[in-house]
């Protein structure tokens, strides 16, 4: 008896011990975020006293009125939203269609051409870079969005993902029957194949978006113009160019995070699952 | 001036090649077969057409470029080794490559072991509010590089009233200059790619304890094994295939690090901070000498693959 009562208690100790190791690590993640809502509603001169301010003050709309007069702060995420749809719209098709074709259709040379697909995520981006932008300048897309959109739709990655989708969930019966009945092979693709990926297609959707809003060595390199700037390069400017305003700083940060929070919050298992599922499955 | 036409050979050839009759599906009769083929060259163009253009060429004409003399706008001359000799004798170059394993090493080490304490944590039975801390580990993942380094330049600002130095200062320490001191700029970047990278590592490895059957656990508990047994002879050998990813894909993160230098260093390349991919584009886009930076480019490329193999053969010996 008396054995099982100390179990129990060790395991609670144990427990608390979990509690408060995953409170601190909860605590340390989002402190950022609020210490840059901290900051995004003080005065520059209240950020750097000593002690600096620890608790938002009354300056959130004048810190990003001034973000504003330096920035094309609502041009820029534009900008970004249509790069990041744009390109994730595209390579959504793009993929699942390659992918498709990989997973259900034969063709002489399929191993080789996905096995050199595979080859290619291995390749650092950076390799190319120069001469990427050296054939951007020759298209005359320096300032376009473009060049982030177009290069953008080439994603390996994604349709790995799709051919691995679709060979497991699209079942072959279900091609033959509609090959029986006449189908076109794209209407197989559109009418059996997209209904069936659907979730496929969300977990692709969540990574490529992230990964192209946060985009920020190619767009810094192509887009020179301040009409054409993403978000991430326009912070960058806000930082770069500019006297040191931390709450001016700060709070063009704090917006521009903002709403891809509330989205990550109001679908986290969604975001969690499909960021993290892309890694593990590749 | 010469390359445009170099790629189209390496690549794939969108003309349907004639399928070879009589293979694999019996079930579908020829006309079909070709159909099918042709339909599959068809939907895998777009991505060979764009890569050949945005991918495979360029990287083919960075090899070419890195025996040139180009600043991008005049004639090219060849130069042979030359780049390549000017980089690897360059001593900001073996500085940023320097760097760039030290953030590597600081930033990514600890973000994988703590990444598996907290998994573990996160993966104990009966535990509440799990989603609540799986979220919020989980959140600074959504936040932009650029924003971390932003929030977190201003934290590790060198004043007395950079946060940081607010809470070394009343902890008794004094104040670090970070961002112009040579270990303080590493320790300011690694903390931000440790912030940024950790809760993402924890999940992919919650992930791998959930894969674990708990027979395994059970079995174990029988046989009187203790938490810390568990964990040596279960969890980490089940575990050693997401290690190796995670390693992995950490290695490779780690040296293509260039926004937080960037963003935290601005536009000084301070030395203290400047990793390869930060003293490439210093090459590119500030000299304007872009055959040294893609000799850079090259370099960096196989140190990737070394490292890369290096690193699977290493984990791969973990708990053998």
């Amino acid at each position: 008896m008396s054995k099982t009562i100390g179990k129990t208690r060790k395991l609670s100790i144990s427990k608390l011990f979990v509690y408060f190791l995953l409170l601190v690590a909860a605590i340390l993640s989002v402190f950022p975020f609020y210490w840059m809502f901290v900051m995004a509603a003080n005065h520059n001169s209240a950020i750097n006293a000593v002690p600096p301010a620890f608790i938002p003050g009354k300056q959130l709309v004048e810190n990003f009125q001034n973000v504003l007069s330096n920035i094309d702060f609502f041009g820029a995420m534009w900008n970004s939203l249509i790069v990041a749809s744009v390109t994730t719209a595209g390579v959504l098709i793009l993929c699942s269609l390659a992918g498709f074709a990989f997973a259900k259709f034969q063709f002489k040379g399929k191993n080789l051409l996905f096995i050199f697909l595979l080859v290619t995520m291995m390749v650092p981006p950076q390799l190319g870079l120069i001469p990427q932008y050296y054939i951007i300048t020759k298209l005359d897309w320096v300032n376009d969005l473009k060049a982030i959109i177009v290069p953008g739709m080439i994603d390996a990655f994604g349709i790995f993902w799709m051919r691995q989708y679709i060979s497991s969930n699209v079942p072959d019966e279900l091609i033959d029957a509609a090959k029986i009945d006449g189908c076109s092979n794209f209407r197989i693709y559109w009418n059996i194949a997209v209904p069936v990926i659907i979730p496929a297609f969300a977990t692709l959707a969540i990574i490529k978006f992230m990964y192209m809003w946060n985009d920020f060595l190619w767009p810094l390199v192509v887009l020179r113009e301040e009409s054409s700037y993403t978000i991430q390069i326009a912070l960058r400017n806000l930082i770069d160019n500019y006297v040191r305003d931390n709450g001016m700083i700060l709070s063009g940060t704090f917006w521009a995070t903002v709403p891809l929070i509330i989205i990550f919050l109001l679908f986290n298992r969604m975001f969690i699952q499909s960021l993290t599922q892309g890694a593990v499955k590749s | 001036m010469a390359q445009p036409q170099l790629q189209p050979q390496t690549e794939t050839k969108p003309v349907p090649a004639k399928p070879s009759p009589g293979k694999k599906r019996p079930f579908f009769h020829l006309s079909e077969k070709k159909k099918d083929a042709l339909s599959g060259y068809l939907y895998i163009s777009p991505f060979y057409l764009l890569f050949a253009i945005f991918g495979l060429f360029p990287m083919l004409f960075s090899f070419y470029l890195g025996f040139q003399k180009w600043n991008g706008l005049g004639e090219m001359e060849f130069v042979g080794l030359q780049n390549f000799r000017f980089v690897l004798s360059d001593p900001i170059f073996w500085k940023s490559l320097f760097n760039t394993a030290a953030i590597g090493i600081i930033g990514t080490l600890p973000q994988l072991i703590i990444g598996i304490i907290l998994a573990y944590a996160l993966n104990s039975a009966l535990l509440k509010f799990k989603s609540f801390f799986r979220v919020s580990i989980f959140m600074p993942y959504v936040t932009s590089t650029v924003a971390v380094a932003i929030v977190f330049g201003v934290m590790f600002n060198s004043q007395d009233f950079g946060l940081m130095n607010v809470v070394l200062n009343w902890l008794g320490f004094d104040s670090v200059s970070w961002s112009t001191s040579e270990w303080g700029v590493k320790i300011a970047i690694s903390t931000m790619v440790f912030w940024r990278w950790v809760g993402y590592n924890t999940i992919i490895y919650l992930a791998g304890l959930q894969g674990i059957p708990n027979d395994l656990y059970e079995a174990a508990k029988i046989d009187g094994a203790s938490i810390r047994q568990q964990i040596q002879y279960i969890t980490i050998p089940m575990l050693k295939p997401i290690i190796i990813l995670t390693v992995f894909l950490s290695t490779i993160g780690a040296m293509q690090l260039f926004t937080e230098p960037l963003v935290f260093l601005g536009r000084s390349f301070r030395e203290e901070g400047i990793t390869v991919v930060l003293y490439l584009y210093r090459e590119a886009f500030s000299n304007m000498a872009f055959g040294t930076a893609s000799a850079t480019a090259i370099i960096l490329f196989f140190i990737i693959i070394v490292l890369s193999s290096i690193n699977v053969f290493f984990t791969n010996r973990i708990g053998r």
